[in-house]
């Protein structure tokens, strides 16, 4: 990584300090409606579309909670392990932004739904224990666009548009107690803890956690302390940390920061930070005081949530599968090995590669594409591989034309190509592409003979027994029809022309 | 005087009644009021907007419907006025202050919903102190209301103008909304009926929010009898406003000039003596006496706590009302004010600018006190120990209704005051309402009707009747007898001993 003065390597600062952290994941709920009011929550309408009295905070308007999304809060406090409160109530963080429609949030304090719980991600084959603190109920703001400064930013804009589509859609805000004891193993075990967590929050279908569209925002809280003392030191929070690779990185760069900053004998400030995607560095926001207070108050508007143990109990019944329990199920149905399953898990695959497979792909050649091409991709281009625009059903579509011969490998990473250049289905990218291969014997026969006539030497040692000597033959007319054959019917016209 | 004067006489029941005997129309009796707001309001001030077009639209509306012979609500044609707090549909809603000058709403209040859909004209919306903030209206940012028994003297506040419109039969029927005493106190100052009912008895939806675990709208008439027909179609449940209560409303019609025997009515030791105007006391007496006669039994309760509502009330109104306020910003609707000498100011400096030049000296006042209660390391001193002693009182309540079936007190301790009088003494001014807020406080309903003329200003005042949550319908046994007693000793109602209004017409407005 880019050293900046001040900066001590990660591996070294750690060798001194054992970091501290916290994550405040928020996920917007994929209800049907917002929070509040009975707008669509459907992302990328036309600014202001999908806004109402309720949602634009009018004069007079009143909230009523969304059943849905209470149902969704509880059931993703019961999968990670939460007590649920059997009453609980709304409260309002009260704060002048233009982009909140009311200056108040309506939000969760001191009386969240789901509190206490825990949850056990796998980190490189070993389990890790991460607590939850709480879980709550909330709505999200709406969004502002800042026009005529540099980079989107509102530093040097000339003026500002405010879209209310987002405000009040459902979030769900799951905060961990500080996780201890990661040591050198902090950003794997932030990475790991966000990508189980979004793979949990899948399963359980209360949201598409799509990363790249915000709907799973994660702050990062961190803090160093001398290796070996038990009191905190002070923290740092990042915000709007994006991506799992962003989640690796900026810990990486705060713990490094931070590192520095200590080392060199000075006070890490409490403050929020911004982690910046194009050079994977964090800068200074706002410094937290106590000048910022919130004044909660419960939220008089609407009446206390009563989750019954009878409803409890109910939805606790719906939970799918704990992920450990299926990530077990799927090796074994798979035959894969410890290591295997560990790449596919780490990678950010295990839905990928499962959907695949049900879409009719091999469980061989589903891990396969998944891991290395399009992992591959997806780094390139710096995005998880879950964001890449392709689908498992695409993927497993492509392995079929491999499996009938209508392509093979090589042609169908120019399938990829397409597919992911937005150029249509796998079958419209062959069409179009002329990616198919050369199956016509007439035209690959002419082609052998022309590669014979051309190598009468390699020839000879076939006729000789020497069938090893093929390949040289093969690859002329792999070459000539510029990939497009079926290597293995090439092998055979070759074969029954000279034995 | 013309047959059209004889129709702004006329109780709402009245009005009705020839309503629906084909006697007249609901546009002559809307014309009627639009007439007598036309000749009277620039003395009163009681409207903010008068609708005339829209009015005599929904008049001849309703009109037609009866011709059709469709089944109407017994109020239906029968003009009202609405409380300038409730949103209305394509009508202006400026709650008394600059903030809002020229938004119109987009939607109705339910309340204002359900009025249309029975077929109420709406003549217009009625002055109010700022944001329902006062006792006077003399806080509304744009001028007082008078008081029609007396130009120099105020209407009661927030309400006084749905008051004073009742009042000088600018409209048989008006809806105030009460948040400490705003329907009651402007009913007893201005003689006329006010009720606050239970607590999410009717909806707050599009009722623009001060203290929204306080507010709650009502009837605000001329007789007891009107008040139960507008509560009865106001009332029950409304899934839009999650602290609407999910029950029929309490059978409030039925109540009505029931018999009062063995019925315990319960005098509060607190709400009373001293403090209290010596005519009103003399009239509350009185009144004791006739509800004795009718054959109720008076008991006389202590509620200790009740002596701590105004304080409390002063810590969670000013609290809530601190961040109801808060979207009112400049960004989204209403006044929006640029700050001087910025070039290209920031939102926040627009909001900040807004703010100070939109909102007057009394709502700026319990926004900082709001701001302040609410803060860290004050919340538990203050809005804490607000809940706490509202939780007293809900009990106090409590045991007071374990011993008796309703209770009562003067509404005010005195009668209406002059303009200015208390204006610069805002505790003065708060003291008002030290009758009438324990019952917002607990959640239960209230009831003011005039009782007579206080005899050192012959001013009317007022009794309240306090019931049980969700039982409403007492008010009205109570209140019902008790108008009936009252009105056999005067010969009539007390409103025909107002005087005459000049009329304003060549004065302007």
């Amino acid at each position: 990584m880019t050293t900046l003065p001040g900066l001590v390597g990660f591996d070294e600062a750690l060798e001194t300090f054992d970091p501290v952290m916290g994550l405040e994941v928020h996920v917007e709920l994929d209800t049907a409606t917002k929070m509040f009011c009975g707008c669509p929550t459907g992302f990328g309408a036309e600014p202001n579309t999908q806004v109402c009295p309720v949602c634009l905070g009018l004069p007079g308007a009143l909230p009523v909670v969304n059943g849905a999304a209470v149902q969704s809060a509880i059931r993703i406090g019961l999968a990670l392990n939460c007590s649920i409160a059997p009453w609980c109530r709304f409260a309002r963080k009260n704060y002048f932004y233009p982009d909140m429609p009311k200056n108040f949030q309506t939000s969760q304090y001191d009386e969240p739904i789901a509190y206490d719980g825990f949850t056990e991600v796998d980190v490189d084959g070993d389990v890790f224990r991460v607590e939850i603190e709480r879980a709550h109920m909330e709505e999200d703001t709406g969004k502002s666009l800042h026009v005529g400064g540099a980079t989107g930013r509102i530093h040097g804009a000339v003026h500002s548009l405010l879209d209310y589509n987002r405000a009040g859609v459902p979030l769900i805000e799951i905060v961990t107690k500080p996780i201890e004891g990661a040591g050198a193993r902090a950003a794997q075990v932030a990475r790991a803890y966000v990508a189980h967590l979004r793979e949990l929050l899948l399963s359980l279908g209360v949201s598409d956690v799509r990363m790249e569209q915000g709907s799973m925002r994660c702050d990062v809280n961190l803090s160093l302390r001398p290796v070996g003392q038990q009191t905190f030191g002070t923290r740092t929070e990042t915000k709007n940390v994006n991506s799992l690779r962003s989640v690796e990185r900026a810990i990486r760069f705060e713990v490094s920061r931070q590192a520095g900053v200590l080392g060199a004998g000075a006070a890490i400030v409490q403050e929020t930070r911004h982690f910046h995607e194009d050079t994977g560095e964090t800068t200074a926001g706002r410094v937290k005081t106590d000048a910022e207070d919130y004044r909660y108050f419960p939220e008089p508007d609407l009446t206390p949530i009563e989750a019954t143990a009878d409803w409890v109990e109910e939805l606790r019944a719906t939970l799918p599968e704990a992920p450990r329990v299926r990530r077990a199920r799927l090796q074994q149905a798979w035959g894969a090995s410890d290591l295997e399953m560990r790449d596919i898990v780490g990678a950010g695959a295990l839905i990928l590669v499962e959907q695949t497979v049900a879409a009719g792909s091999s469980p061989q050649a589903a891990r396969k594409w998944w891991l290395s091409e399009l992992t591959r991709r997806a780094n390139e281009t710096g995005v998880d591989v879950s964001e890449l625009a392709i689908t498992p059903a695409d993927v497993a579509g492509i392995q079929a034309m491999v499996d009938a011969g209508r392509i093979n490998d090589k042609l169908a990473r120019g399938v990829f190509d397409g597919v992911l250049a937005g150029e249509g289905t796998p079958q419209e990218v062959v069409a179009a592409r002329g990616l198919e291969v050369v199956s016509d014997d007439a035209a690959l026969g002419a082609a052998v003979d022309r590669a014979i006539a051309a190598s009468p030497d390699v020839a000879d040692k076939i006729r000789a027994g020497k069938v090893a000597a093929a390949g040289a033959l093969i690859g002329a007319v792999m070459k000539e029809m510029r990939g497009q054959a079926d290597a293995g019917r090439v092998r055979e016209l070759i074969l029954s022309r000279l034995t | 005087m013309s047959s059209e004067d004889d129709l702004t006489r006329l109780s709402a029941t009245e009005l009705a009644e020839r309503l629906a005997a084909g006697d007249t129309t609901s546009v002559q009796a809307t014309q009627a009021h639009l007439d007598r707001i036309a000749d009277v309001d620039g003395n009163v001030h009681a409207f903010l907007h008068v609708d005339v077009d829209g009015a005599l639209e929904q008049a001849d509306a309703v009109d037609r419907r009866r011709a059709d012979g469709e089944l109407l609500h017994p109020l239906a044609g029968v003009p009202i006025a609405v409380k300038d707090l409730l949103a209305t549909k394509g009508m202006p809603t400026t709650c008394g202050s600059r903030m809002l000058e020229g938004w119109i709403p987009p939607y109705d209040a339910t309340v204002v919903e359900r009025l249309r859909a029975a077929g109420l004209p709406i003549l217009g919306k009625t002055n109010m102190d700022e944001f329902a903030m006062g006792s006077s209206t003399e806080h509304s940012a744009y001028g007082p209301t008078r008081n029609p028994w007396d130009l120099g003297r105020i209407p009661g506040g927030s309400g006084g103008g749905s008051a004073a419109a009742v009042a000088a039969y600018e409209a048989p029927l008006a809806i105030g909304t009460d948040t400490g005493g705003s329907i009651r106190q402007p009913g007893a100052v201005t003689g006329t009926v006010g009720v606050k009912p239970t607590y999410g008895g009717v909806s707050r939806y599009g009722l623009v929010a001060l203290a929204s675990s306080l507010d709650q709208a009502g009837p605000v008439t001329r007789t007891v009898r009107d008040a139960a027909l507008l509560h009865d179609l106001i009332g029950g449940h409304d899934p839009r406003d999650s602290t609407s209560i999910d029950a029929p409303v309490p059978p409030v019609l039925d109540a009505l000039d029931g018999d009062l025997t063995g019925l315990r009515v319960g005098v509060v030791t607190e709400l009373g003596g001293e403090g209290y105007q010596p005519g009103v006391r003399a009239r509350f007496e009185e009144s004791l006496e006739l509800l004795t006669k009718a054959g109720a039994e008076i008991v006389e309760v202590s509620c200790p706590s009740f002596t701590k509502a105004l304080a409390a009330y002063y810590l969670i109104l000013p609290s809530e009302a601190s961040s109801n306020l808060a979207r009112f910003d400049a960004m989204r609707f209403g006044l929006r004010v640029g700050p001087e000498g910025v070039d290209a100011p920031s939102a926040e400096q627009v909001m900040a600018a807004t703010r100070a030049a939109g909102f007057g000296s009394e709502v700026k006042r319990r926004i900082i006190l709001g701001t302040y209660a609410l803060s860290s390391g004050y919340y538990d001193a203050y809005y804490g120990s607000a809940q706490k002693v509202r939780t007293l009182i809900s009990r106090e309540f409590d045991a007071a209704f374990g011993r008796t079936d309703v209770l009562v007190s003067p509404t005010t301790p005195t009668t209406a005051f002059e303009f200015g009088a208390k204006l610069d003494d805002p505790l003065a001014m708060y003291l008002n309402d030290v009758a009438t807020i324990p019952a917002n406080l607990a959640g239960v309903p209230g009831l003011s009707l005039p009782i007579g003329l206080a005899d050192e200003d012959g001013l009317p005042s007022g009794l309240q009747v306090l019931a049980p949550a969700m039982a409403d319908d007492r008010l009205y046994r109570v209140g019902s007898v008790l108008e009936r007693l009252l009105e056999e000793q005067w010969g009539g109602p007390l409103l025909g001993r107002a005087p005459e209004l000049a009329s304003s017409t060549g004065v302007g407005r």
